[in-house]
C-alpha cells in the first residue's frame, strides 16, 4: 500500500512536468513577443504605409487588408454555417446522410491549410477569374472556417433544452417560427462565440491567403474586392523570410499585432461562453 | 404566402446543410483537374518514389520521395515529443489538477491552439533555431529537429483538448469502483481510465499528426527547406506542404510544375481524408 502511494505521487509528478512542458514555453512565447514588440508599437507604426521596402514605416496596409479578409469571410462563412447547423440540429434525423455530412465536416476541419489555398487558387482565381483579389482569399477563408461555425453553432443550438421547442409548437407557432423566435434566440452566445473563433483563425492564416488574395508589397489600400490587398500574417512572413536587414523590432512589432488581434478575438470568445453558461436558465 | 416563404427557407437550410458534402467533393476534383495532368508527362510512380525534385530545372524532374520522407521524419519527431507530453497533460487536466487550475490550463490550451503557425514559425526562427545550432554545432539551425520541436506545439493543444474529453466521458461509476475496491487514484486512471478512454484517446493522437501533416508556415519558415533525401534529424529538409507554399507563388498556371504542386496537394488530401476518416471512427466507437 504504502509502495502504491509512492508510485501515486511520482506519477502525478510527472504528469505535472508534463502539464509545465507545455505551460511554460506558450507563456513564454508570449512574453517575449509582447516585451520585444512593445517598443515597435506607436501610432504611426499603426497608421503609416510600409516604406523602404518595408523596412521602415508602418504596417497599416495589412491590418486593413486582414481586416477586409476576416469580415469578408464571415460574410460567406456565417449564412452558410448557421444554416448547415440549424438543418443539423433541427431538421436532420439519425441517418446515413446525416453521418456523412457529419464526416464531411470533420474532412473539411481536417484539409491542411496550404490545400485550401491551392484550391482556392483553381476555384476563384482560375476558374473563376476572380484573379488573386479579397474576393477569392475571401472565400477561401470563408470555406476553411466553415467547420468551427458550423460545429460551435450546432452545440449551441442543441444545448437548447427541448421543452422550449415543445411549448412554442403547442401554442401553434410553426417548426420554422420556433427556431426563429425561440431556439435562436437562446443560442447566439454559443453562435457568437464560434463566429469570433472563426474570425480569429481567418485572421491568423496564412497559407490559404498565399496565392489567392496576399500582395507582397503594396503601399496602397484596396479599392474594390477585386483589388490584392496585404495582410498581416503573410507581411510577417514576408519580412521575416524574404526580404533581408529588417529591424527586428518592426518583425516582433508585426508579430505583436498579430496576436494580440487573434488571442483578444479568442479571449473574447472564452468570456463570452463564460458568463453564458454562468447566466444560463436552464 | 407564409408557407411558401417557409418551403423556401427549409429548403435553403437544406442545401447549406448538404454544403459540406458539397464541398469536399468540389475540393477533390479541383485537385484531380489540376493534378492529374501531371500524369499525362509522368508516370505517377515516378512521382512517388522519384528521387529528385528540381522543378525547375531541364529537363524538370518531379519525384516527390524527399519531400514525403521530409514531412515524415518531422512529422515523427513532432509526435515523438508531442505525445507523451500531449497525454499526460490531459490526465493532468482532466483528473488531478484542482477545479481552478483546470479552467486556467483549458484556456491556456486554447491560446496555443489559437497563436498563428507563422507567429510560431517566426518566434521559432529568432529563439529555437540559433539554440539547435549552437547545441549541436551545426552549420545551420534550420533542421528538421527544430520543425519537429515547433510542431509539437502545435499538435499538442489538439491532442489535450480531444484527449481530455475522451477521459472525461468515461463515466464516473468507472473510477468511483475501482477507488472502492481501494485502488490510488494513480492506479484507477492508469488500470480503469485509460483503458476505457484508449479509442477517444488515440483519436486525439491521429487528429494531432494530422494537424502536424497539414502544418505549413512554421515548417516552411524552420525546417530550412532543401528538397534532398534526409539522412538525419540535423538536417534542412523539406515537407509537402512547404513545397505548395514556397513554390505556387513562381509557377506559371497550367504549367508541369503547376499540375506538380497540385498532385502534392491530392496526395495531402487524401493523407488527412484517411486520417480524419479514421479518427471519427474510433470517436464513434467509443459512444
Amino acid at each position: 500500500m504504502k509502495n502504491s502511494k509512492r508510485t501515486e505521487k511520482i506519477a502525478f509528478f510527472f504528469l505535472f512536468l508534463a502539464t509545465l512542458l507545455i505551460v511554460i514555453p506558450v507563456g513564454l512565447i508570449i512574453v517575449i513577443i509582447i516585451q520585444k514588440g512593445i517598443p515597435a508599437i506607436n501610432w504611426q507604426f499603426l497608421s503609416d504605409m510600409p516604406r523602404q521596402g518595408m523596412r521602415a514605416g508602418g504596417i497599416f496596409p495589412a491590418i486593413i487588408g486582414t481586416i477586409y479578409l476576416v469580415l469578408g469571410s464571415i460574410f460567406f462563412a456565417l449564412p452558410i454555417g448557421l444554416l448547415a447547423a440549424i438543418y443539423l440540429s433541427e431538421y436532420s434525423k439519425d441517418n446515413f446522410l446525416t453521418r456523412i455530412i457529419k464526416l464531411a465536416i470533420v474532412n473539411l476541419a481536417g484539409v491542411p491549410s496550404v490545400v485550401y489555398g491551392l484550391f482556392g487558387l483553381a476555384l476563384f482565381v482560375v476558374f473563376f477569374k476572380f484573379g488573386a483579389s479579397i474576393l477569392s482569399g475571401s472565400l477561401t477563408l470563408g470555406i476553411m472556417i466553415l467547420p468551427i461555425i458550423i460545429t460551435s453553432s450546432r452545440e449551441a443550438l442543441e444545448s437548447v433544452p427541448n421543452s422550449f421547442r415543445e411549448v412554442s409548437l403547442s401554442l401553434g407557432a410553426s417548426k420554422w417560427q420556433t427556431i426563429r423566435y425561440i431556439v435562436l434566440p437562446n443560442a447566439i452566445p454559443g453562435i457568437l462565440t464560434g463566429t469570433i473563433l472563426g474570425l480569429g483563425r481567418a485572421a491568423g492564416e496564412t497559407a490559404p491567403i498565399l496565392f489567392t488574395v496576399a500582395a507582397f508589397y503594396l503601399p496602397r489600400l484596396p479599392k474594390s474586392i477585386f483589388d490584392q490587398a496585404m495582410a498581416l500574417p503573410y507581411h510577417l512572413y514576408v519580412i521575416s523570410t524574404q526580404v533581408p536587414n529588417v529591424d527586428e523590432k518592426i518583425r516582433y512589432g508585426t508579430a505583436l499585432v498579430l496576436l494580440v488581434l487573434v488571442l483578444f478575438m479568442n479571449l473574447v470568445a472564452i468570456i463570452i461562453r463564460y458568463q453564458f453558461r454562468k447566466k444560463k436558465k436552464w | 404566402m407564409r408557407k411558401l416563404k417557409e418551403f423556401v427557407i427549409e429548403k435553403l437550410i437544406l442545401f447549406c446543410g448538404l454544403a459540406s458534402i458539397l464541398i469536399v467533393i468540389v475540393i477533390f476534383i479541383f485537385l484531380l483537374k489540376e493534378g492529374l495532368s501531371l500524369f499525362n508527362t509522368i508516370s505517377p510512380l515516378k512521382f512517388l518514389f522519384g528521387k529528385s525534385w528540381y522543378p525547375i530545372s531541364e529537363p524538370a524532374q518531379f519525384g516527390i520521395l524527399p519531400l514525403i520522407l521530409g514531412s515524415l521524419l518531422v512529422t515523427v519527431g513532432a509526435a515523438i515529443i508531442s505525445i507523451p507530453i500531449g497525454v499526460a497533460c490531459a490526465i493532468y487536466i482532466a483528473e488531478v489538477a484542482p477545479l481552478k487550475i483546470k479552467e486556467i490550463l483549458k484556456a491556456g490550451i486554447e491560446m496555443l491552439a489559437a497563436i498563428p503557425s507563422v507567429v510560431l514559425g517566426f518566434i521559432g526562427m529568432v529563439t529555437l533555431v540559433p539554440w539547435v545550432k549552437t547545441l549541436f554545432n551545426l552549420p545551420t539551425g534550420l533542421t528538421a529537429l527544430s520543425g519537429s520541436i515547433m510542431l509539437a506545439f502545435m499538435a499538442m493543444p489538439t491532442i489535450v483538448s480531444i484527449a481530455e474529453d475522451a477521459l472525461y466521458s468515461v463515466p464516473k461509476t468507472y473510477k468511483e469502483g475501482a477507488l472502492a475496491l481501494g485502488a490510488t487514484r494513480w492506479q484507477a486512471i492508469w488500470r480503469v481510465m485509460l483503458p476505457a478512454a484508449s479509442s477517444g484517446i488515440l483519436a486525439a493522437i491521429m487528429l494531432g499528426i494530422g494537424r502536424v501533416i497539414g502544418e505549413t508556415m512554421a515548417v516552411m519558415m524552420i525546417t530550412g527547406n532543401s528538397a534532398i533525401l534526409p539522412h538525419s534529424i540535423l538536417q534542412p529538409v523539406r515537407t509537402l506542404t512547404a513545397t505548395i507554399a514556397a513554390e505556387m507563388g513562381e509557377a506559371v498556371v497550367g504549367s508541369e510544375h503547376y499540375f506538380a504542386l497540385f498532385a502534392i496537394g491530392i496526395v495531402l488530401f487524401l493523407i488527412s481524408f484517411a486520417i480524419n476518416v479514421t479518427a471519427d471512427m474510433f470517436l464513434h466507437k467509443k459512444q
